[in-house]
């Protein structure tokens, strides 16, 4: 038994900026996929396309529940403190060791598989990470708070995701743009390794979470956590349960809140990037309080409900909202003013571009609409090859997009504000660790990572179509999970189950 | 409730299963024939990871839930727990 009890605070410190850390380490690629295909995956070569679409996918989800099982097998066997270090230090080397590759005109081939190979090990490190992080907080929580403490684990994704943004955007503010995209995007990367060096010395003097201690120290940990997880059918229930029941509605409600928010208003609707980073930004601010709000709710009515009802409403809610989102900025609704501005660009004809026209027009809520039209030669033939169109909207469309971007992430604060709880709850101590990790990571990781791939998918299909919403289509997919979801939840899930000294 | 969710256990058999038509005929094949590099990955992952966790996984929750694995007994007011 543990001489030593951690604060509370301590605890919640040590585990949530870590996990911080984490998923920091993980968004910083995805940030700078860009600048990353150009160094490593030249364009043009279908091996280097096939390894860069690799590293995005499997490293982005497939490979995160593999990682829960490897660690939570390991944290259930040996302990929380120590498994979720060495989740920490893999995952900030790998981080910064993709910062050192040099690129693929230095060393050829191998670059791009070093760096399909760091961004694997990201995702595994990933994987063993909330699991060890959530256990750990949970069992050093008084039982009439385990949802609100917790609850700090789940902002933690949101908080790497800002972090990652302004680490990018302080980094290009102190550089030239082509001293950015020559060595600056590398800045980033090696950060990472000074802020997990801290959350390292932070955790190291932590002890062991006093419910597995007590579990050792009795000879009642398990000597084989996966088989007894997955192999053993009292266990294996509860874990297809958690996937089912909650899991798997709350990871498409998550990416759909966060990510898919965020590419619809860019892809679909053609709003400027900087303007979507920016009012994504203040959604999410004004959001993320909400986590703790639900974790605390949690506490005094039950986590079920609270889940379920967040499931429900997103299902009936989110077809008006991208409805409103969408014609929020379609023109086709305003009236146009006029022209403000038109140029016409000779760039290198050895790029085989002839002209650049650009064209930006104005409307009477002075919403800017700009249509970049690319004429290229096609063997000799002069020919339109591009037109890219981006809107850039006024203050007061931009606070509606704001406000219903906040709605969805309120459905997602609510959906995973107190899951953290709620899957310790679900699990006996001695395989706590695997049994809730791979659900988690597979609602997450491989339901909720398939979101965009599918949702494209569907959207694009409808427009082939000519189906007049079609922009709506690819809704269906978290609306479909969710329901499932929903349903199975309401159900099968015990709302009264709150022990963890099992 | 208990043989509501016994009964529901064969629809989520039954929905295992046509997602699992759906998803390789409309969604996965046609991915892994397309030539495209990035369609080749999505396929894959498609075929070979999501469907075999959705098809295996609501099969198997299913056939639990028929077996009325998941039935619940009420121990009070603010407790229950799921029958061993």
């Amino acid at each position: 038994m543990s001489k030593k009890k951690n604060p509370l605070v301590g605890v919640i410190g040590a585990s949530s900026v870590g996990t911080m850390i984490e998923w920091y380490d993980f968004y910083i690629f995805g940030s700078l996929a860009t600048i990353i295909s150009t160094k490593f995956f030249p364009a043009g070569n279908p091996t280097a396309a096939f390894l860069s679409t690799l590293a995005t996918f499997a490293a982005g989800f497939v490979v995160r529940p593999f990682g829960a099982l490897f660690f939570g097998r390991l944290g259930d066997m040996i302990g929380r403190k120590y498994t979720f270090m060495v989740t920490l230090l893999l995952m900030g080397g790998a981080t910064f060791l993709i910062g050192c590759i040099p690129s693929y005109e230095k060393i050829g081939f191998v670059a791009p598989f070093l760096v399909l190979l760091l961004r694997l090990l990201q995702g595994l490190a990933l994987g063993g990470e909330y699991g060890g992080a959530a256990t750990y907080v949970a069992e050093h929580s008084p039982p009439d708070k385990r949802g609100f403490m917790t609850a700090w684990i789940q902002t933690t994704a949101t908080a790497g995701l800002f972090i990652s943004l302004l680490v990018i955007m302080g980094t290009r503010g102190l550089m030239s743009p082509e001293a950015f995209n020559d060595w600056g995007w590398r800045v980033p990367f090696w950060v990472s390794i000074l802020m997990v060096l801290v959350s390292y010395l932070i955790r190291k003097n932590m002890e062991e979470s006093p419910v597995f201690a007590k579990v050792k120290s009795s000879g009642k940990t398990s000597t084989n956590p996966l088989k007894e997880s997955f192999g053993n059918k009292l266990n294996f229930k509860f874990v297809l349960l958690a996937l089912f029941g909650a899991v798997m509605g709350q990871g498409v409600i998550w990416y759909t809140g966060q990510f898919y928010a965020m590419s619809f208003m860019e892809k679909t609707m053609g709003v400027d990037k900087m303007q979507v980073d920016n009012l994504m930004f203040i959604a999410l601010i004004l959001g993320t309080p909400f986590f703790l709000f639900f974790g605390w709710l949690s506490d005094k009515i039950g986590r079920k409900w609270i889940m379920m009802t967040g499931m429900l409403i997103a299902i009936v809610a989110y077809r008006p909202i991208y409805e409103k989102m969408y014609q929020t900025t379609n023109v086709v609704h305003k009236q146009e003013t006029g022209v403000v501005a038109a140029a016409e660009t000779k760039p290198n004809k050895n790029l085989g571009i002839d002209s650049i026209y650009t064209y930006k027009k104005q409307y009477a809520d002075r919403t800017v609409q700009t249509e970049i039209t690319t004429l290229s030669y096609v063997g000799n033939v002069k020919k339109e090859t591009g037109v890219k169109t981006s809107i850039s909207i006024n203050n007061s469309d931009k606070w509606t997009l704001i406000w219903l971007v906040f709605i969805q992430v309120i459905f997602v604060t609510m959906v995973y504000g107190p899951i953290a709880a709620f899957l310790v709850e679900m699990f006996p101590t001695r395989i706590r660790y695997t049994s809730m990790s791979l659900p988690y990571h597979i609602g997450n990781g491989v339901f909720g990572g398939l979101l965009p791939a599918v949702a494209t998918y569907l959207a694009s299909n409808a427009q082939k179509n000519g189906e007049a919403q079609w922009y709506l289509e690819g809704l269906w997919y978290p609306i479909a999970v969710a329901g499932v979801c929903l349903l199975i939840g309401i159900v099968y899930i015990n709302g009264k189950d709150k022990q963890i000294d099992d | 409730m208990n043989q509501l969710k016994k009964y529901l256990g064969l629809l989520w058999i039954t929905l295992g299963l046509v997602i699992g038509y759906f998803g390789f005929t409309v969604l996965g094949y046609p991915k892994l024939i397309s030539g495209n590099q990035e369609d080749l990955v999505f396929g894959i992952i498609i075929v070979f990871i999501l469907l075999p966790i959705i098809v295996g996984g609501l099969f198997i929750f299913g056939k639990y839930a028929w077996q009325r694995e998941y039935d619940l007994i009420d121990d009070a007011a603010d407790r229950a727990h799921f029958k061993e």
